[in-house]
C-alpha cells in the first residue's frame, strides 16, 4: 500500500544505522522515532519502536484507516514525534456508576461523554477520531476538538460500554482521559458566550445608530425636515441606551465597584463617558436641541467589548490546554475483595470509590491511588513529585507510602489509611486553595492610570465647564463640557490593552508557555525574587551516566541488560549507552533485585548490574584502581553502580541528576532581567548546593530539606515584608507555594496539582521558557506603554479641540476609530512581527 | 420622504431579526469552537459527524 513516509524527528542525534543492520531505515513506521537498536528484528520490513506503536499501526491497517499516515504528513509540521502508548490500560472504571454518575449525559436513548484525548495534534487525527463510528458499531458519533483534545462521542448502550469505547480511542493510538472540572467549564464557557451576545447586540446598535448619525449628518445643513430630524434623533436614543444598558452594564458595574472600593480601574472614564454623553443625549432629543452622540458612544461599547472578547477568548484556549495535562492521573484501581468461602477477586474501581481499609494492588509504573501501608511485596517508591527526592525509596512491608508518588519497582498490596482530602496529597490541595485565596491580586497597569485619568478629565471638564457657563451660558456649557468627556474617553486605551495582551497570550501559547491569566505578562517584566524549585526544574529530575570507568566493551550488554528494568538508574544506562547496543541483542533470564542490582544473561554472558555494596554482597568486588575511581566519583556526588561480567567487575557507572542544558546561562539572563534567585528543595542539602553551584548561583541561596509548607512559608514571609514573589516548580510538593506566589510557574512535566495552582505552565522542559517569557513580558508592556503613549496624544489633541468648542458629534466620530485603529495597529505589529529580544 | 417612517422601522426589525438569528447561533453553541470546523472542510471523503438513528453497519 503507498504512502507517504512520516517525517523523521531523530530522538537520538548521535545514532547511526550499525554497519551490520539488515533493514533499509531506521524509524519506526507509525510515529517515526528511531528504533532502538535492541528491538530491530533484521529482515522485517516495517519496524517499530515500541510495542505500542506496532500495536496501533495494526489496527489502523485493520480498519482500512491507512490514509491516516498520508493525512498527517499533509497536515502536521510539528517536529515534535512521540511514541504510541501500550494499550495494556484497562478502562473497567469507566464502567462504574460513580464515573458514570459524573461524566456521562444522557441524551435520548443514547449516551453522550466528554474524554480528553493524548496525542492529538493536527486535522489527521481530527480525520482519523471522527471516524471512529465507521469501524465501531454502537458509537453513532465522534467529534474532536482540536483545540483542546477534547471528544463528544455519543454511544449506544446497549450495544457497547464506555470502556470498549475507551479501549478502542487507545487502539488507535489516543490514550482517554476523562474530562475534568465540568462546573467551571461550563460556568466560563457561558461567560464566553454571554459576552458574544452583548458584542453582537452592541455591534447592532453601533451599525445602525452610525447610519441614523449619517441621516443627521447629511441633513445638518438644513434641508431636513423636524420631523424626520426627531425620528431620526429618538431612534439613536433607543438604539444608544440600548446599547449602554445592556452590553454597555458590564462598565457601568465595574465602574460601581471601583467607586464603591474607592479604587480605580479603566471602567471608570468609560462609564463616566457613557452616563454624560447618554444623559445629555435624553436631554437634547427631549428639547429637540444640541447635539447627541449616540453614535460615538454605541461605537465606543462596540469595540471595547471586541476587545475583551478577543482577549477572554486566547485566555480560554490558554486554560483549555492546561485542562488535558491535568487530566493525567489515574482514574481507577485495582482492589481486592474476599469473596465468599475465602476467595480474593480483584475489581477495578474508581479512585473516589476507595475507602480506609481496602486493599489495593498497585503495579510497577502506576502511581498510588491512596495514602497506605504495604501489607506485601517489596518495591522501590518514586517520591519526585511529592517531596523533590531524586532517587527513589526501597519500601518493605509496613512501611508507608503516600497517594501521587509511583511505584517502581515490583508489585505491592497495600491497605489503604486514608483517601482523598485525608491523604497527604489532599492536605496540601487544601493548602493549595488556601494560597489561592489568599493570593496577592497583580497591579495592572492599566488600573494604576485610570485613577489619574479620571481625575485630570474631570477636573478638566468641571473647569471647562465654568469657563463655557462664563463665555456663553448654559447650554453651550454643557454641550461642549459632554463632548469633552467622550472625547477623553480612554476607547484607544481600553481597547488596545486586552488586545495586546490578547496577541501576547497567543504568542506564548506559540512558543508552549500556557499563560492563564494575562496580569503575569505585567508582573514578570518587573523582575523581583524567584524562587526554584530543583528536582525537575533546574534539574532533569532523572539521573543520567555521566561517566564510566572500566572495560568499554561491557557497555552493549549493559545496554541490553537495563532495557528490561523501569527503574531511573535503569533507563539512564539504557538510554545514554543506546549507541553501543548491538541491534537485535537481547537480555534473558532478567531478575530484577529490589535491594538495587539487576542480572541477566546477554549473548551468552552472564551479566550483573549494581550498586557497589549489592555486588559485594555476591562476592564480586571491583580492583583497587576501579574502587578508587568509585570513591572518587562518589566525592563528587554522583551514584556508582558496577558491571560485573561472567563472574568479575569490569567496570563502573556513575549518574548524577545533572542540571539541564542551559540551565547556567538561562538562570545568568535571568538575574540579568532583575530577578533575585533562590533555590527551595525537599531533597538534601548537600546535593542542592552542589547543584546550585554547578548553574552559578551562590550555595547560600539553596536549602535543602524543605517540605512543600515549608516553601508555602517562604513565600509567605516574602510576601508580608513587601516582595513578591514569582515561584517556579513541577511537583506537588511546589503546589501550595504556586498558588500563594505572586505568580506561580509550573514547569514540563508538571504535577496535576501544580497545573491547578499555576498561573502559567511551560510545556517545553528547562527553564530557556521562561527566559522567553520574561522576554515577551517586557515588550508586551513595552508595547502597552507605547500606546499609552500614543492614546495620551489623541485625548490630549481631542480635549484641546473640545475646549475650544470644535468638536462635535462628526468630529467624535472621526477621531475615536482613528485613535483605536492606530493604537491596534501599533499593538498588533510590534508584538506580532518582532521577536522579543533583551532590552 | 415620509416614506422614512415605513422604512427606517423596517431596517430596525431587520437588524433584530439578523441579530435573533446570531443569539440563537450562540445558544446553540456554534460559536464555542471556530477551528475544527475549518479543518474538517479541507480533509477529504464524505465524512459527516452527524447522529445517526438506528444500528450502523461495520466496515
Amino acid at each position: 500500500m503507498q504512502f507517504s513516509a512520516p517525517r523523521a524527528a531523530d530522538r537520538n542525534a548521535t545514532s547511526s544505522p550499525p554497519a551490520d543492520a539488515a533493514p533499509r531505515t531506521t524509524v519506526c513506521a507509525h510515529c517515526g522515532l528511531s528504533v532502538p537498536a535492541a528491538l530491530l528484528e533484521p529482515g522485517a520490513e516495517q519496524q517499530y519502536c515500541c510495542s505500542g506503536c506496532r500495536a496501533v499501526r495494526e489496527t489502523l491497517l485493520a480498519a482500512g484507516l491507512v490514509d491516516y499516515y498520508e493525512l498527517r504528513a499533509r497536515f502536521d509540521d510539528s517536529a515534535a514525534r512521540a511514541e504510541a502508548r501500550s494499550s495494556e490500560r484497562s478502562y473497567a472504571a469507566f464502567d462504574r456508576d460513580v464515573f458514570q454518575a459524573e461524566h456521562v449525559r444522557r441524551d435520548g436513548p443514547l449516551h453522550r461523554v466528554d474524554l480528553l484525548l493524548e496525542g492529538v495534534r493536527c486535522a489527521a487525527c481530527v480525520w482519523l477520531v471522527e471516524r471512529l463510528p465507521r469501524f465501531v458499531p454502537g458509537v453513532k458519533s465522534a467529534e474532536l476538538r482540536l483545540r483542546d483534545a477534547r471528544v463528544s462521542v455519543v454511544y449506544d448502550p446497549t450495544a457497547l460500554r464506555l470502556s470498549e469505547v475507551a479501549a478502542k480511542l487507545h487502539s488507535i493510538g489516543y490514550p482517554v482521559h476523562p474530562a475534568r472540572s465540568e462546573v467551571q467549564r461550563e460556568l466560563a464557557k457561558r461567560a464566553e458566550r454571554k459576552l458574544l451576545v452583548e458584542l453582537g447586540v452592541a455591534g447592532v446598535c453601533a451599525g445602525n445608530a452610525m447610519l441614523v448619525a449619517f441621516a443627521l449628518y447629511s441633513g445638518a445643513s438644513g434641508d431636513l425636515e423636524d420631523n424626520h430630524a426627531a425620528l431620526f434623533r429618538w431612534t439613536g436614543l433607543a438604539l444608544g441606551w440600548l446599547s449602554i444598558l445592556w452590553p454597555g452594564q458590564r462598565f457601568l458595574r465595574g465602574a460601581w465597584a471601583a467607586v464603591r472600593t474607592r479604587t480605580a480601574n479603566l471602567d471608570l472614564p468609560i462609564a463616566i463617558a457613557l452616563v454624560a454623553g447618554g444623559l445629555a443625549g435624553i436631554w437634547n432629543t427631549v428639547t429637540a436641541r444640541g447635539e447627541s452622540y449616540f453614535d460615538s458612544l454605541t461605537v465606543l461599547v462596540f469595540l471595547l467589548l471586541a476587545g475583551r472578547y478577543v482577549q477572554a477568548r486566547q485566555q480560554r484556549f490558554a486554560e483549555d490546554a492546561v485542562d488535558l495535562t491535568r487530566a493525567l492521573t489515574p482514574v481507577g484501581c485495582r482492589v481486592v475483595r474476599s469473596g465468599a468461602g475465602g476467595a480474593a477477586t480483584v475489581e477495578e474501581i474508581t479512585v473516589e470509590e476507595l475507602t480506609v481499609g481496602d486493599r489495593v494492588l498497585v503495579r510497577a509504573g502506576e502511581p498510588f491511588p491512596a495514602d497506605g501501608v504495604i501489607e506485601d511485596g517489596r518495591s522501590r517508591v518514586d517520591r519526585a513529585l511529592l517531596t523533590g527526592e531524586a532517587e527513589p525509596v526501597a519500601v518493605d512491608v509496613g512501611d508507608a507510602v503516600h497517594a501521587g508518588s509511583q511505584n517502581v519497582g515490583g508489585e505491592l498490596r497495600v491497605r489503604v489509611t486514608d483517601v482523598g482530602d485525608a491523604s497527604r496529597i489532599g492536605k496540601l490541595m487544601g493548602l493549595v486553595q488556601e494560597g489561592l485565596a489568599e493570593k496577592p491580586p497583580i497591579e495592572r497597569f492599566t488600573d494604576r492610570i485610570a485613577g489619574w485619568f479620571v481625575g485630570t478629565v474631570t477636573t478638566l471638564a468641571a473647569v471647562n465647564f465654568a469657563v463655557w457657563v462664563w463665555l456663553a451660558g448654559l447650554a453651550p456649557a454643557i454641550d461642549h463640557t459632554v463632548a469633552l468627556l467622550i472625547v477623553a474617553c480612554p476607547c484607544a486605551l481600553g481597547l488596545a490593552t486586552p488586545l495586546t495582551l490578547a496577541v501576547a497570550v497567543g504568542r506564548a501559547a506559540r512558543g508552549g508557555l500556557l499563560v492563564k491569566d494575562a496580569a503575569v505578562f505585567e508582573r514578570l517584566a518587573r523582575g523581583g525574587r524567584l524562587l526554584l524549585d530543583k528536582t525537575g526544574t533546574i534539574t532533569r529530575g532523572a539521573p543520567a551516566l555521566t561517566a564510566w570507568r572500566g572495560d568499554a566493551s561491557a557497555r552493549g550488554a549493559v545496554a541490553a541488560l537495563e532495557r528490561a528494568s523501569a527503574h531511573p538508574v535503569a533507563r539512564a544506562l539504557a538510554a545514554a549507552l543506546e549507541p553501543d547496543a548491538v541491534p537485535g541483542v537481547r537480555a534473558t533470564d532478567v531478575e530484577e533485585r529490589l535491594d538495587g542490582g539487576i542480572r541477566g544473561r546477554v549473548a551468552g554472558r552472564d551479566v550483573r548490574v549494581g550498586s557497589l555494596e549489592h555486588l559485594a554482597g555476591r562476592h564480586l568486588r571491583p580492583t583497587a584502581e576501579l574502587a578508587a575511581e568509585a570513591r572518587a566519583l562518589e566525592a563528587d556526588g554522583a551514584t556508582v553502580v558496577g558491571v560485573a561480567l561472567d563472574g568479575c567487575v569490569v567496570a563502573i557507572a556513575g549518574l548524577v541528576d545533572a542540571p539541564r542544558d542551559g540551565a547556567r546561562a538561562a538562570l545568568a539572563a535571568l538575574v540579568e532581567r532583575g530577578f533575585v534567585p533562590e533555590v527551595l528543595s525537599g531533597d538534601v542539602q548537600g546535593a542542592v548546593a552542589r547543584v546550585a553551584r554547578e548553574v552559578g548561583l551562590d550555595p547560600d541561596v539553596a536549602r535543602g530539606g524543605v517540605e512543600p509548607e515549608g516553601k508555602l512559608a517562604r513565600v509567605r514571609a516574602l510576601a508580608a515584608a513587601g516582595e513578591p514573589t514569582v515561584m517556579v516548580g513541577d511537583g506537588v510538593n511546589d503546589a501550595a507555594a504556586l498558588a500563594a506566589a505572586e505568580v506561580g510557574i509550573a514547569v514540563h512535566g508538571g504535577a496535576e496539582a501544580s497545573l491547578a495552582a499555576a498561573d502559567a505552565y511551560s510545556s517545553r522542559p528547562g527553564l530557556a521558557p521562561l527566559v522567553e517569557l520574561v522576554d515577551l513580558s517586557r515588550l508586551t508592556l513595552r508595547t502597552i506603554h507605547r500606546n499609552l503613549g500614543l492614546s495620551l496624544v489623541y485625548n490630549g489633541v481631542a480635549v484641546a479641540a473640545a475646549t475650544l468648542g470644535w468638536v462635535d458629534p462628526l468630529v467624535a466620530a472621526v477621531l475615536m476609530p482613528i485613535s483605536s485603529a492606530s493604537v491596534l495597529a501599533l499593538a498588533l505589529l510590534s508584538i506580532r512581527r518582532r521577536a522579543p529580544r533583551p532590552a | 420622504m415620509s416614506v422614512i417612517y415605513i422604512v427606517l422601522p423596517l431596517a430596525l426589525v431587520l437588524g433584530g431579526g439578523a441579530l435573533a438569528a446570531f443569539l440563537w447561533a450562540v445558544r446553540r453553541g456554534q460559536f464555542d469552537d471556530l477551528e475544527t470546523p475549518a479543518i474538517r472542510v479541507a480533509l477529504e471523503d464524505d465524512h459527516r459527524p452527524v447522529e445517526r438513528r438506528g444500528p450502523r453497519p461495520g466496515p
